[in-house]
């Protein structure tokens, strides 16, 4: 228990304090969701190439069987969260502000929720091989359940390419509302514990940091005495401060390096993983069960009952909100995720996939939106900023439409968490012109890639068509030297046969020496 | 008095060779400008500015003869390019920035006559007499020659939709 | 109830707000003000109430004018506080047209001019009391000594109005020097530094503000307290106060030991003049100072730097508005040149390399 004492942290610059509002949902059990009529699964629940699907309409499928394969190197599978029938592969709003169809699996189920019989849980998954912790990883289809949905297992085999040392599993839950990682440590520590051992395992680091904002002692006490045992673990508090749960912040707090600037805290030898996708680790490993299902909070001041829930992934967000008894006034705003950097939801018909931690809705005074006003320079943002960038400057230029300039003051270093946005008094939406920004030039890269790739096109046709220019006339010159020689030996002959009627011979040698030759 | 008329003549001399001898060994073969130009011009060679190919009229806005704006495919992004290489302030509010299109081939109606391809600058249509063409999207720059020449309109150009990955917040509303 | 576009979060906000803001720096003056105030009597209320006034009329004209939206940005507060300060910064018994031509200078010149809030360069009231100090010398160096309300040496209500809105010939009689404007008189004279303070009030005095001077330049002590009620509230930070009262302490600390004749105490510079008013209220205005903290120190000591520079050895007595607007044209300056270290990023903006580091170790 004192081990948090001789824990020497290291601070962070900038961060807000949010008023947390965890109270909400903070002791609210996680319940499993009833099934729904229909899950809408979308092949693509994760950072990469979107998965393939492996079943057509009308197929029977078992609950864990893979649905999608992976498709490239930095790509996960899509398993069915329970047995059913498909009803077919098509277009689905997407859970995404853009409500943006995308390729979804509906899949009805039949009530049985029966594990497909080739689960393949390994027996002794110590004795696993790195490689093969990481393969099943990748199989299950885990992705980093924090919400930044990068494949775990890609993460897991970084030890091939840096020298790692720690492993942290990222407990700092900074989003204000959020309980589902408290819940999870709170209430299954021992198979949280187990996830992050066979993590360890796979990257081959001896030392384990479960970092834990202090406002949730006990999360803090239940995974400490999990840990008791593991001399390599340290359970260590942080302070409450967004944006604790920052990958590069919160190893800068536990270790005093920063991150380089388009690096990886693999850099200083240091893989981050989030509580939920240790727990998905474990059961894959020790069940062989793939990620079918998440820890959601739902919770805001327009939500009858917070809850913790279960969820099968697919399920529509509109049985979460019935679940919890709906809402008690029309939502301001639904939001996927905590209100710093979640995501706007266009409407409840979305599905619930890997990556949705939480879903929000908020009441008009909750949201708090006000009337933009012009920027009074205060500085606010500036000291808000975890990354040490000027927001106003930044904003100023992206205004302007100076997207170069704002580059040059750091854009790309923005993390987009929000803190400036939050603290600004004017209420100017910098998140959003800093998100514009960054969209706008990924845009234009593609465009110029796009025009690279015309002109090469362009040099490849003109270049071809003078190729059949060039092929044509020297066809046609062929052509016509030989027709030119034939009509000369068509000459000759006749020549000759002149001379041998009676022509002067040496006359006809003086003429043309040379057909002789030739022949 | 004649201290001065020394020293200015001298300096007139030793700045005169400086002069030559930069004009010598700074020259600039050609100009660098209309390369620069023709680099941010889309290279499709579709014409539609009046000009034969992308060169001739990078020669054109160069020269002052055409405007910067003279671009549709471009359109705004490419008209500002150029206003600010050339330093030239334009009313950008007349640009139209089309959305992004690409051609579509309706397969009832195609009758294989070739003619689109053979106009495509890109080779971004696929097939061969008597067969029915395709466009290979990725490759095509919506620049209509092909349905130009159609002769039984099946072409359609079609707006390129966002996806999730191309899809990006829109710029803030302005306050008023 | 979704938009058409969709909103970037985050989707709660700290409550801050430009109007919280100004409210709060106005709350921080109250003290200072309602004291001072009660010390000048029935001319400084007027004063101060026609200059608020005209600088909310002359804000809200100007807004009409560019097409703006009036409520939103009259009921934001600045151009209260714009208004408040010049007042603060005016001899209390000055004429009132001395506030009204502020007000304009303020507002019109210093501000709306600029494309309004946020984008002006110099401190408006700054800007104002510079120019009327230039323009009209003698009515903006008339001071006079406290004469409290209800005291027997106040003006009644009607000769005050006579003060401040008719001729003010016949109180010319008990006007009085400012502490640093008799010194640097008495001083520029010859006259060495303990013959000249004798004249003057005592530094306890100085602090509680029974002092001559404009309603800003007295009671640093109440001015002080809502400096450190600003500094609590998180509205300033301390960067720029303690960096310019540092610079300017210990600049006038060197010299009075190196002749104390010649130069006056550090303390007394500090609590006379708008030193303590200068280095929380003006110097800190949010949209004239850099907004990095190294800028901030930057800026502190350069306005310390030149205070003390022009109270000792320039034409005026007091110069917290000559050095605070003259650094205020520094800022952009020091904005491009100072800024904070990019996470992740060295000073140069390179990219952190933990091993080159290594190799180099």
């Amino acid at each position: 228990m004192g081990a948090e004492h001789l824990f020497k942290l290291f601070k962070i610059r900038g961060g807000v304090h949010p008023e947390d509002r965890k109270a909400l949902s903070a002791e609210q059990a996680i319940e499993s969701l009833p099934m729904p009529p229909l899950l809408h699964i979308p092949l693509q629940q994760h950072i990469g190439a979107p998965a393939e699907p492996l079943v057509r309409r009308g197929d029977m499928v078992k609950k864990g069987q893979m649905l999608a394969r992976s498709q490239g190197a930095i790509s996960a599978p899509v398993h069915a969260p329970t047995s059913g029938r498909i009803m077919g592969v098509g277009g689905y709003p997407a859970h995404h502000p853009s409500g943006l169809l995308v390729r979804t699996i509906t899949l009805q189920p039949d009530g049985e929720d029966a594990w497909i019989d080739s689960l393949d849980p390994a027996a002794e998954p110590f004795a696993l091989e790195p490689e093969e912790i990481a393969r099943r990883v990748a199989e299950a289809g885990i992705v980093g359940m924090g919400g930044a949905t990068f494949p775990s297992a890609v993460k897991l085999n970084l030890r091939n390419r840096y020298t790692l040392h720690t492993l942290v599993i990222n407990g700092a839950e900074c989003e204000p509302y959020l309980t589902c990682d408290d819940r999870l440590m709170r209430e299954q520590p021992e198979q949280v514990l187990d996830g992050v051992l066979l993590m360890a395992r796979a990257l081959e680091v001896k030392r384990i940091i479960i970092a834990i904002e202090n406002n949730k002692p006990q999360a803090q006490v239940a995974m400490r005495q999990a840990a008791e045992a593991f001399s390599e673990v340290s359970v260590v508090g942080l302070p409450t401060r967004y944006p604790m749960g920052s990958e590069k912040h919160l190893v800068q707090t536990l270790i005093g390096k920063e991150t380089p600037a388009r690096g990886l805290t693999a850099d200083m030898g240091v893989v981050v993983h989030n509580v939920a996708t240790a727990l998905a680790v474990h059961e894959a490993l020790r069940f062989g069960r793939p990620l079918v299902a998440r820890v959601m909070t739902v919770t805001g001041g327009a939500v009858r009952q917070p809850k913790n829930l279960l969820v099968p992934l697919g399920t529509p967000l509109s049985h979460l909100i019935d679940f919890c008894g709906g809402f008690t006034s029309e939502p301001a705003r639904l939001v996927s995720g905590g209100p710093m950097m979640g995501q706007p939801l266009p409407s409840t018909r979305v599905p619930a996939v890997k990556g949705s931690n939480g879903l929000l809705a908020l009441t008009v005074a909750e949201n708090a939106q006000a009337e933009e006003m012009p920027c009074i320079r205060c500085a606010s943002c500036v000291q808000a900023c975890p990354c040490g960038l000027v927001p106003l400057e930044m904003a100023a230029h992206i205004r302007a439409g100076g997207l170069d300039n704002s580059v040059k003051l750091g854009l790309l270093d923005c993390i987009a968490c929000g803190s400036c946005s939050y603290a600004c008094p004017s209420h100017i939406p910098l998140v959003q012109y800093f998100n514009f920004a960054k969209g706008e030039l990924a845009a234009r890269q593609r465009a110029q890639h796009k025009q690279g790739e015309t002109k090469r096109l362009a040099e490849a046709r003109s270049e071809r068509m003078e190729a059949i220019k060039r092929a044509k006339r020297e066809a046609m010159m062929k052509r016509k030297k030989e027709m030119e020689a034939k009509k000369k030996a068509e000459a000759e002959a006749q020549a000759k046969s002149e001379a041998d009627t009676g022509t002067k011979s040496d006359a006809r040698a003086e003429a043309d020496p040379k057909p002789g030759v030739e022949a | 008095m004649v201290s001065a008329i020394i020293i200015v003549t001298l300096l007139g001399v030793t700045m005169g060779a400086m002069l030559g001898l930069a004009s010598k060994y700074l020259a600039v073969e050609g100009n660098p400008l209309q390369a620069e130009i023709e680099e941010l011009l889309p290279g499709s060679q579709c014409g539609q500015c009046g000009y034969p190919g992308c060169s001739p009229a990078a020669e054109a806005v160069t020269n002052g003869q055409a405007p910067v704006t003279m671009c549709p495919p471009g359109g705004k992004a490419l008209a500002e390019a150029l206003a600010s290489k050339l330093g030239v302030s334009v009313d950008l509010s007349a640009v139209e920035d089309k959305a992004p299109a690409v051609a579509f081939i309706h397969e009832n109606l195609c009758v294989g006559c070739t003619k689109c391809f053979k106009r495509c600058p890109t080779d971004a249509i696929l097939g061969g007499p008597k067969m029915i063409h395709a466009v290979f999207a990725d490759a095509c720059t919506g620049c209509e020659k092909c349905y130009d020449v159609c002769p039984t309109e099946c072409i359609e150009m079609r707006e390129v939709k966002p996806t999730l990955q191309t899809w990006y917040w829109p710029e803030p509303a302005r306050a008023a | 109830m979704i938009e058409e576009q969709p909103v970037a979060g985050p989707y709660t906000h700290s409550n801050n707000s430009v109007r919280r803001t100004m409210g709060l720096v106005m709350l921080a003056l109250l003290p200072a003000t309602g004291y001072s105030l009660y010390l000048f009597g029935w001319p400084a209320i007027f004063l101060f109430a026609t200059t608020t006034f005209a600088c909310l009329l002359f804000e809200a004209g100007s807004l009409r004018l560019a097409g703006k939206r009036v409520r939103p940005f009259l009921l934001d507060g600045s151009a209260l506080l714009t208004g408040w300060l010049l007042a603060m910064t005016l001899p209390p018994w000055a004429p009132w047209w001395i506030g009204v031509v502020g007000a304009f200078l303020a507002i019109v010149i210093g501000k709306q001019v600029f494309g309004g809030i946020g984008q002006n360069l110099f401190n408006p009231a700054m800007v104002a009391r510079v120019a009327l100090l230039i323009s009209f010398p003698l009515e903006m160096t008339l001071f006079n000594a406290p004469a409290p309300l209800f005291s027997a040496q106040a003006p009644g209500l009607l000769d005050s109005l006579a003060v401040t809105f008719g001729s003010s010939d016949q109180f010319d009689a008990i006007s009085s020097a400012t502490t640093l404007g008799h010194l640097k008189t008495e001083l520029g004279r010859g006259v060495s530094l303990d013959a000249a303070s004798s004249g003057i009030e005592s530094l306890w005095q100085l602090t509680l503000g029974q002092a001559s001077g404009s309603l800003g330049e007295t009671s640093a002590l109440l001015l002080l307290l809502g400096g450190l009620f600003l500094l609590y509230k998180r509205i300033i930070s301390w960067h720029i106060p303690l960096s310019m009262l540092g610079t300017l302490a210990l600049l006038s600390t060197i010299f009075h030991l190196v002749d104390a004749q010649s130069y006056v105490g550090p303390l007394t510079h500090l609590m006379s003049g708008a030193a303590i008013m200068g280095a929380f209220f003006i110097a800190t205005d949010l949209v004239t100072s850099p907004v990095s903290t190294r800028g901030q120190l930057l800026f502190g000591a350069g306005v310390g730097l030149l205070v003390f520079a022009i109270r000792t050895w320039a034409g005026y007595p007091e110069g917290v508005a000559f050095a605070v607007m003259l650094m205020n044209a520094c800022t952009p300056l020091i904005d491009h040149y100072l800024k904070p270290r990019i996470y992740g990023r060295d000073r140069k903006g390179q990219p952190l390399n933990y091993a080159q580091e290594r190799g180099d170790a």
